[in-house]
């Protein structure tokens, strides 16, 4: 939810495959609810890879896993791909991460994440990799996201990395304020550009 | 530069936001029952009312069961989310085609043939398959919940403008190959994420070939190659399409329109971010082996050897191995990708003169009341019901399986739709995406059968 971004320090949860689409993120047998109860969502994130049929945990999933921890996750190249469903965006909020990175995100899922203040961030493909042996072999490795400065930086190795975020999302992340805050002030200017366009259908 | 997605997206800008995206004036806003309850919660939540409703369009079909819709929804949890639609468009003043409502159906399909769908609109849904309306000749594209709450606030979205990618497809395609084998075949080439970040265009030869039709099952699957969306450039057939449709523009108003609507294309010194050119002789009928809709391969093909070992062990099949011959438990067809008249009359054809096999379970649900109605007119159902099929009645079914049109855990369903991601149609389900011919081979074989040896 709306919530100032600034500089985070966190712990990583790797999810090393590539392609998840958000029908694993979160099933469409979970989009029933009619409000925006992010614990509802964030209980059943990757409901069907995190539980087994019998609904006992499946202990091989990352989630499951208590070496793993952290308000950030890494998962593979073209994350989030698939369904519009902002559920997807919801449950991994509701989960507690502020954080994606990946190599490659999907369109609508990238734009879900930052419309709730969960930061999509881009890295290489030789950085991700490095991020997930580093994690890999040390699950208290630390990654140190920096919105002010775009960058993200492994703190075991070093190595950093600058992220795009364009000054507009930046802006709202930072004060806590979204799209819509913006738009319902441009009242006027949506009306005279109707007003121009009145021989249009 | 000067692409036909330029001329529409540069049309629609109110305004550049510094730093930042466009503001992007909609036309068009649908809204469907599962990714729009939130919005109107927030809209209530910050006290605001939609800024343009005579601009918004409500209709249940993600929910909606394909048979006794005269009936209240047995689910309450389903029943809840398309009563909340309808209390929704009710409270804030909204279009809203209920459950039996006969201009009720899939959004995708609705939007289209009643002529919602127009030429040169920017047109916005809760829904990732809102690509398809692209087929008009629009600019029209999948969002989330947050940014429908945005367009029913401010009648804007905030969007950063997509890259431009241009693919052709020349030539005349092979017998039985379909729109649906085209899309399959593309994503199967460009893979899942290959147009990410793009607005596709498609055109050549073999894609002006198709029908209205054909150009929306294309359109409609753009987001599984991970583009924002895709269009068609308006043409003699999309215009014969929309003629006379309920709310196309008529007399003088569709003679202005129709004026417009033909400057609509790329300019002939068009620049685009990225081109593709395949040949449709290429092209067979498609069938997937995996769990995204990249992976593909022509019907009498073999199973990859690289291909994914999880996609492989979770669909039961070895790389090496045909799919031909193998049995079938389901056969679905429907969905916004494949749910149209022309679909059903594909699969009528091949069903025509044949019983359906013994053992497979079919469901052919149309994509609207008035797909039914041209069904029953064009005496469809007739044909079918002596072949031993039924038809249900219209929503999205089991294309993602939220009403109860669930395919069971390990079994095998040929199916129009367009995702075959792990779960998609029921945990532990196995889709094999594919065209209407292709399905309907499979429906009367009870195997996986190659629609051009029938």
């Amino acid at each position: 939810m709306k919530q100032k971004f600034n500089i985070l320090e966190s712990t990583c949860v790797p999810l090393r495959q590539e392609n998840i689409d958000t029908d694993q993120i979160i099933p469409a047998r979970f989009l029933k609810a009619t409000t925006r109860d992010e614990r509802y969502f964030g209980e059943n994130l990757f409901r069907d890879w995190r539980y087994r049929a019998d609904g006992t945990p499946d202990p091989s999933f990352v989630l499951n896993d208590p070496h793993y921890g952290g308000d950030i996750l890494v998962a593979g190249r073209n994350f989030g791909s698939g369904s519009s469903r902002e559920h997807a965006a919801w449950a991994l909020a509701g989960y507690g991460f502020k954080v994606v990175i990946s190599s490659f995100f999907a369109d609508i899922h990238k734009q879900n994440e930052l419309n709730n203040f969960v930061l999509p961030v881009v890295v290489s493909e030789d950085f991700l990799q490095e991020l997930f042996d580093t994690v890999a072999a040390d699950p208290s490795a630390r990654v140190r996201v920096d919105v002010p400065a775009q960058t993200v930086t492994s703190l075991a190795t070093g190595r950093s990395e600058h992220f795009e975020l364009n000054a507009y999302k930046k802006y709202c992340l930072l004060n806590a304020l979204d799209d819509i805050d913006y738009l319902v002030l441009q009242q006027d200017k949506i009306e005279s550009f109707e007003k121009s366009r009145e021989h249009a259908l | 530069m000067n692409t036909l997605f330029d001329k529409i997206w540069d049309a629609h800008v109110v305004q550049h936001v510094d730093g930042g995206p466009d503001q992007l004036y909609v036309d068009r806003l649908y809204c469907h029952e599962v990714t729009s309850p939130q919005a109107f919660d927030g809209l209530r939540d910050r006290g605001l009312r939609p800024l343009r409703p005579g601009r918004i369009f409500c209709m249940p079909d993600h929910n909606t069961p394909t048979h006794d819709q005269d009936k209240p929804i047995a689910d309450p949890v389903s029943k809840a989310q398309v009563d909340a639609l309808a209390r929704n468009a009710a409270e804030f003043g909204l279009t809203h085609y209920g459950m039996m409502d006969p201009r009720n159906g899939i959004i995708h399909v609705v939007g289209p043939e009643s002529g919602l769908s127009l030429p040169g609109m920017t047109i916005v849904c809760g829904d990732s398959h809102t690509s398809t309306h692209g087929a008009v000749g629009a600019v029209a594209f999948g969002i989330g919940t947050s940014e429908v709450e945005m367009v029913l606030a401010s009648q804007c979205i905030l969007q950063p403008k997509p890259r431009t990618m241009r693919i052709r497809i020349e030539g005349t395609p092979g017998p039985c190959v379909t729109a649906k084998d085209l899309a399959l075949y593309l994503m199967q080439q460009l893979t899942t994420s290959g147009a990410t970040g793009y607005f596709v265009e498609y055109a050549g030869s073999a894609v002006r070939g198709l029908s209205m039709e054909g150009r929306l099952t294309l359109c409609n699957l753009s987001i599984e190659m991970g583009a924002r969306g895709g269009m068609v450039a308006p043409d003699e057939v999309t215009f014969a399409y929309l003629k006379d449709k309920e709310f196309a523009p008529k007399g003088a108003d569709w003679d202005r329109a129709l004026a417009f609507w033909r400057t609509l294309r790329s300019g002939e010194d068009a620049v685009f971010d990225k081109e593709y050119s395949f040949d449709a002789a290429d092209i067979a009928p498609m069938i997937t082996y995996g769990t995204n809709p990249g992976m593909g391969m022509p019907i009498d093909g073999t199973i990859p050897a690289d291909a994914s070992p999880k996609a492989l062990q979770y669909m039961g099949f070895q790389s090496g191995e045909r799919l031909l011959g193998k049995p079938v438990d389901y056969v679905f067809l429907g969905a916004c990708t494949n749910g149209r008249i022309e679909d059903f009359r594909a699969f009528a054809s091949v069903a025509k003169g044949r019983k359906k096999a013994p053992g497979v379970e079919a469901w052919l649900v149309p994509g609207s009341w008035e797909v039914q109605r041209q069904i029953v007119a064009e005496g469809l159902d007739q044909m079918l019901a002596e072949a031993g099929f039924a038809i249900r009645q219209p929503g999205c079914s089991a294309c993602l399986a939220m009403n109860d049109d669930k395919i069971p855990s390990g079994k095998y369903c040929i199916s129009t739709s367009n995702r075959n991601f792990e779960g998609r149609q029921g945990p532990g389900a196995r889709t094999l995406l594919a065209s209407p011919l292709v399905a309907a081979a499979a429906a009367v074989t009870g195997v996986i059968s190659d629609p051009r040896t029938l």
